[in-house]
């Protein structure tokens, strides 16, 4: 079976098959051929991914398929090798099958934009890489991934880079990034010395036998950490992500909420043997997510553009799984990154429906009652809202219990304040199902605030979209019932990803207190929907409307003043130390130099000048001169004899 | 009976330093064009005896030193014609040769 299985490390390659194509001929294919071609190579991806996985499904060991070697010297090498287990797997179908669906979502999208070649060339780049990353069976190459995937998010975010707003927003991103990737390089500095490797099978078999607790560990797992909160917009990197958004909005559902942001969780679930022997780590990744949470959730109550909100609501969902890997319940975290991604991408390919339809106009305050007009973008809209918010029987409810229980019970976090995170998480989940039924209410039901020449041009968007969108509404639903609470019923992903995940211990809780936790959870839940209801449905914001200027508002609107603050910190004094040089070279250097350097030689030049007579005689009689004068040298030296 | 070498090195002192002595005091470019040719030839002349001393003391039969002097008067033929060219272009533009007034690129 492991031949089956080998075949998709093809996957990465038909992807970037795909990016040359269409880099190269693009232009002179007629639309809609580039979306077609791109829209194959990620189908193709994921045929292989499917067949992988049902070769995987005998063995609990991953298959390792080395191509080449890449780095050799002393005791280190590097593979560039891909490590095919149940969690990659995971991933790549996560990866490849979203991603198709928001290929063939973009078809329709991006009808008739000038770069649209480009686009899928760079979207097709994105899942290369991307696959590289949670396929890669060493951390170099894995991090050749996690910068690839940046750069493709730096492309496309910047896509419509004629208004200079949308790539100065890439450009955020990435130096964002880049931070997070110091982290991540350190890391793997510090991984090599302690482990005397960098292949990634081999560091998390070796990291059982080492000290618990151990400080090497720690510094690995927080340095790895810093790499997470980079990728995954988490504490304090977390200010590149709503920016983002100025990228087309299926490049937001899928970089953005749906995979590349997902790579943190990955990482930190992928060095899971790492952090259950470090729980000074796991502990500040698990607060890190639970605090990230909580805080993105409360700025997503003051935004009004309809991308804005959801991706604070994305960094917020993040911090869930992050929180789930830092309780060491690493298929958690990998199952809200699956929910997630269905309902996530589903979200924001309505509310990518929606500006379609609306031509451009994102502010929810001028939109309302568009789900009379748009019927399937509207419902779609409306499971994936109930989804997130955790009501029972969608994805998310499961996912989201799964990782309230685990914070409370993990024994990796018993020195970290199970209880405190718990309380954090679950009164997020009733923030988030208020502002998520905020954003419903804002743009699908109540009266129609939208201007009537917009009005005129509502539409339902094409089969081309719509279709993705009822794919992605149904994952929305089914997919949480692969991870069933596990105290009562069978647990599909927990039992599928075991062997390839590290063991943590959970405590045991009484059957009854389970079901307890799960009334609480849906208790807050219904808190949530029903005060979002009544104060943004029945009341139509009024209750809220008078905090509007209050320090409150200001606070969700500005989420919380870390962008300001990074501006005063780092932008301000940066802009100081450069305006400082600046002048130092003009003032200074310049300046000195041309006074130096300029008056030297006019002095010089005046001199020589005066040899320059201008007499052709005289030219010839120091000719002479200077012939006599080394015969007589010559005579008086003896150098001819 | 051979002339003696040194008779030939003392001619082309003497026509080294008449050739000299022109380019230095005449100022019509014409003139100093051929003391300039006078004091080639003069080196020309010490080329070629020397070189027959040379191979008259048997040392060497080569006429590797004559073989130069051709080639020095062909070079020498091709910069006149270079030259008297450049002359007839000048006088052409001012009615002139004084080399003296030829200095207005000087600031």
């Amino acid at each position: 079976m492991s031949s089956v299985v080998q075949w998709a490390a093809l996957a990465p390659l038909l992807a970037l098959v795909g990016s040359l194509i269409n880099a190269f001929f693009g232009r002179s294919l007629k639309e809609p051929a580039p979306g077609v071609i791109a829209s194959l190579m990620v189908a193709g991806g994921f045929v292989l991914s499917v067949l992988a996985f049902i070769g995987l499904q005998g063995s609990d060991h991953g298959v390792q398929v080395t191509l080449w070697h890449y780095l050799l010297g002393g005791s280190l090498s590097v593979d560039v090798g891909f490590m095919i287990d149940r969690l990659s797997v995971t991933m790549m179908l996560i990866i490849t099958g979203v991603g198709l669906l928001i290929h063939i979502y973009s078809i329709g999208y991006m009808h008739g934009d000038d770069g649209n070649s480009r686009y899928f060339s760079e979207l097709n780049l994105f899942i290369f890489a991307m696959l590289v990353l949670v396929m890669a069976s060493s951390f170099p190459l894995m991090f050749i991934g996690w910068e690839g995937v940046g750069v493709c998010s730096y492309l496309l975010i910047g896509f419509w880079y004629r208004d200079k707003a949308n790539p100065d927003a890439g450009r955020k991103a990435f130096i964002v990034n880049r931070i997070g990737d110091v982290g991540f390089l350190l890391a793997m500095f510090l991984t090599f010395k302690v482990f005397g490797t960098l292949n990634i099978a081999a560091v998390n078999a070796a990291a059982p036998g080492m000290l618990y607790g151990a400080g090497a560990l720690t510094a690995i797992g927080l340095l790895y950490l810093l790499g997470a909160t980079g990728k995954s917009a988490q504490l304090p990197l977390q200010v590149w992500l709503p920016d983002a958004m100025a990228g087309p909005t299926p490049v937001s559902a899928l970089i953005h909420a749906a995979t590349m942001v997902t790579a943190g969780v990955y990482l930190i679930a992928r060095l899971g043997a790492v952090y259950a022997m470090a729980p000074g780590a796991a502990g500040t990744v698990a607060w890190v997510g639970a605090i990230t949470a909580f805080i993105a959730a409360f700025a997503a109550f003051a935004q009004t553009d309809i991308k804005k909100i959801l991706a604070y609501s994305t960094i917020s969902q993040i911090g869930y799984m992050i929180a789930a890997v830092g309780a060491g319940a690493y298929w958690v975290g990998i199952f809200h990154v699956l929910t997630h991604a269905f309902f996530k991408a589903l979200l924001f390919l309505s509310a990518g429906s929606v500006i379609h339809a609306m031509g451009g106009e994102q502010d929810i305050r001028k939109m309302g009652g568009l789900g009379r007009r748009m019927k399937i973008t509207g419902n779609t809209a409306l499971i994936a809202t109930l989804a997130i918010s955790g009501v029972p029987f969608l994805a998310g409810f499961f996912s989201k219990d799964a990782i309230l229980s685990s914070t409370l019970t993990s024994g990796l976090l018993a020195g970290s304040g199970n209880d405190v995170l718990y309380v954090i998480l679950l009164v997020t989940a009733a923030m988030t199902a208020a502002y998520m039924f905020r954003w419903y209410y804002g743009i699908f039901a109540g009266e129609s605030r939208v201007d009537k020449h917009a009005a005129e041009h509502l539409h339902e968007s094409p089969a081309v979209m719509t279709w993705p969108l009822g794919i992605l509404a149904f994952g929305s639903i089914a997919v949480g019932y692969l991870g069933l609470p596990e105290f009562a019923f069978p647990n599909l992903i927990h039992r599928w990803l075991q062997p390839a995940t590290a063991r943590v211990d959970f405590n045991e809780l009484a059957s009854s207190t389970d079901w307890w936790l799960i009334g609480l959870s849906i208790l807050m839940v219904a808190i949530g929907i029903g005060v979002g209801w009544w104060v943004y449905h029945v009341r139509k914001g009024a209750p809220v409307a008078g905090l509007k200027d209050s320090t409150l508002a200001g606070a969700s609107r500005g989420a919380l003043g870390f962008d300001a603050l990074y501006r005063i910190l780092f932008i301000a004094s940066g802009e100081g130390l450069s305006g400082g040089i600046a002048a130092l070279d003009r003032d200074v250097v310049d300046r000195g130099l041309a006074g130096i350097g300029g008056g030297g030689t006019v002095l010089l030049s005046r001199l020589a000048r005066l040899a320059q007579s201008g007499f052709a005689r005289a030219y010839a009689f120091a000719m002479l001169l200077g012939v006599l004068t080394l015969v007589v040298v010559a005579a008086l030296t003896g150098v001819l004899k | 009976m051979m002339v003696p070498t040194p008779y030939y090195v003392a001619l082309s002192s003497v026509l080294l330093t008449i050739g000299m002595v022109g380019v230095l005091t005449r100022r019509s470019a014409i003139m100093m064009f051929l003391s300039i040719e006078l004091m080639l030839n003069a080196a020309n002349l010490a080329i070629v005896a020397f070189a027959r001393q040379w191979s008259a003391s048997g040392a060497e039969t080569a006429l590797s030193g004559q073989a130069a002097v051709f080639i020095i008067l062909a070079i020498a033929a091709a910069e006149v014609a270079v030259g008297l060219g450049i002359l007839v272009a000048i006088f052409r533009h001012r009615v002139s040769t004084d080399v003296d007034e030829l200095s207005e690129v000087r600031l």
